[in-house]
């Protein structure tokens, strides 16, 4: 199937989504990678205010490359990074902030899948490098923040995101990971392959 | 006129432009004829949106992907060509420029005081250096994103299980690289040297031609093994399950040390960027490819 969505996205249609459903998104998408999740995780544990709502919104696991014209941000490339490198806090971080859609590459583990399932939240898997493609779905930037303390490639960029994919469902709210079947299908082929290998000297 | 440093720093700011934008034509090719092969819906969309993205970049010239990685240059410097230990402060003038000019996204990050901003930093741009006769000095730049180099891996394989270790270890460590460095993959394995010269072995190999195989036949064979194993591995674009896993695989050996057999694999994304130049001592400059 087919969807085309709107931040902030409904959990029911979130719920919806299935494994392997291609998707386009509106609204608003908020890039975060490893630092800014810790900085996130870390100031609501110390009880103070962010400077953004992830409520209901994407989560992008991206580092842009973005230049000032004048007083103006342009998104000139933003493709996804490898997600996993979020897995170790992103159940704890979907749990406090409710996002409805994580964006990035490559795939996640156990902890989000079932993060995704308890709380409503699907994971997007975005082309990696198809970082022009994803900077034309970006109509605006809304905001940022964090700059001077994480650089360009870890701050939070708040886009303002018009038809922005297509990307793929490959963690579901019905305990589906996309990722993991095909790595526990690679891990049963290597198998395979390795014990045919033959000697050759 | 302008003077010879002048034009090296010109040559290696046009050559980051070039890698960073332009994905060259062989590749180009090896991804549609992958579309065109690619039966499920999931591979094809991923595909497709891999070649609009390198269609874009072209249209526009701007950086295929964010990550333009960690800077690096590959160098061949001839018997007489003026420059020598210039060639670093030249290189790092180069980056600064190309990381306003293009733009590259800042990705040099100091251990201690965090992103430098400029990409130049402590042994960055990475420059490695090696001798030719003549009078030249060629330049390859190669913008190398982190996904990709973070699935890198090494092994000193016990000697005793020769080529059949090396190939279980080449499986292995794919296996394990799965979607992380968004295949479909250009794989570079270096066998032999010693523990850090088979993965300096392992980048030369990734480097070479498209779709060339060794000039040692019984290289070529294991090459030829390895990209067909690695395929059936079922990893797919972008670890979906879909389409190729590899494109190409290259293997560059070394002598080895009796109770040793060093190997090293390094794997190029999809976007495998690169450009080489070639300047002569007189300061006339040729570029490879487009």
């Amino acid at each position: 199937m087919e969807y085309r969505l709107k931040t902030p996205v409904p959990e029911t249609e979130i719920r919806k989504l299935h494994s392997g459903d291609i998707v386009y998104l509106d609204g608003t998408i908020i890039t975060a990678r490893d630092e800014a999740h810790k900085k996130a995780l870390e100031m609501q544990k110390k009880g103070e205010e962010l400077p953004v709502d992830f409520k209901g919104v994407a989560i992008f696991h991206a580092g842009p490359i973005m230049r000032k014209e004048r007083e103006e941000w342009i998104t000139v490339a933003a493709g996804p990074t490898t997600s996993a490198r979020m897995e170790i806090f992103e159940d704890e971080f979907i749990k406090l902030f409710r996002p409805a859609i994580i964006i990035g590459k490559g795939g996640m583990g156990d902890r989000t899948t079932k993060a995704c399932r308890e709380y409503g939240c699907v994971y997007l898997a975005f082309t990696g490098g198809a970082a022009l493609l994803g900077a034309k779905g970006i109509k605006k930037v809304k905001g940022v923040f964090w700059l001077e303390e994480l650089g360009m490639p870890e701050c939070l960029w708040v886009y303002e995101a018009e038809n922005f994919g297509p990307m793929t469902v490959t963690i579901d709210t019905h305990g589906n990971n996309m990722t993991k079947q095909v790595m526990e299908r690679v891990s049963k082929n290597k198998e395979e392959l390795i014990r045919k290998l033959e000697g050759v000297d | 006129m302008k003077n010879l440093e002048n034009i090296v720093e010109d040559t290696a700011v046009e050559l980051l432009k070039r890698a960073a934008n332009i994905l060259q034509d062989d590749y180009v090719a090896a991804l549609s004829e992958a579309h065109k092969k690619t039966r499920g819906e999931i591979g094809r969309s991923e595909l497709s949106n891999i070649l609009k993205n390198i269609e874009l970049a072209r249209e526009t010239y701007q950086p295929i992907c964010q990550d333009t990685g960690v800077i690096a240059f590959m160098l061949k410097l001839g018997d007489s060509f003026p420059i020598r230990s210039k060639l670093r402060k030249i290189l790092e003038n180069a980056t600064r420029r190309a990381t306003k000019e293009i733009p590259l996204r800042p990705n040099a990050v100091d251990l201690f005081l965090g992103n430098t901003k400029d990409n130049v930093g402590p042994h960055v741009p990475l420059i490695y250096i090696e001798l030719m006769e003549g009078d030249d000095l060629e330049i390859t730049a190669l913008p190398k994103g982190g996904g990709s180099s973070n699935i890198a891996a090494h092994s000193m394989v016990t000697p005793s299980l020769g080529w059949k270790g090396v190939k279980q270890f080449v499986l292995e460590s794919t296996a394990k690289a799965g979607s992380l460095g968004c295949p479909p993959y250009f794989i570079g394995v270096g066998v032999g040297g010693g523990e850090d010269y088979c993965m300096f072995l392992a980048k030369k190999a990734l480097l070479k031609p498209f779709g060339v195989r060794s000039n040692d036949p019984k290289v070529a064979e294991i090459e030829n093994e390895l990209l067909e194993k690695i395929n059936s591995l079922g990893i797919g674009v972008m670890g979906l399950g879909e389409g190729p896993t590899a494109l190409d695989l290259h293997i560059e050996i070394a002598a080895r040390h009796p109770a040793s057999l060093p190997v090293g694999i390094v794997f190029s994304c999809w976007a495998f960027r690169h450009a080489k130049g070639r300047i002569s001592k007189g300061g006339e400059v040729v570029f490879e490819h487009i």
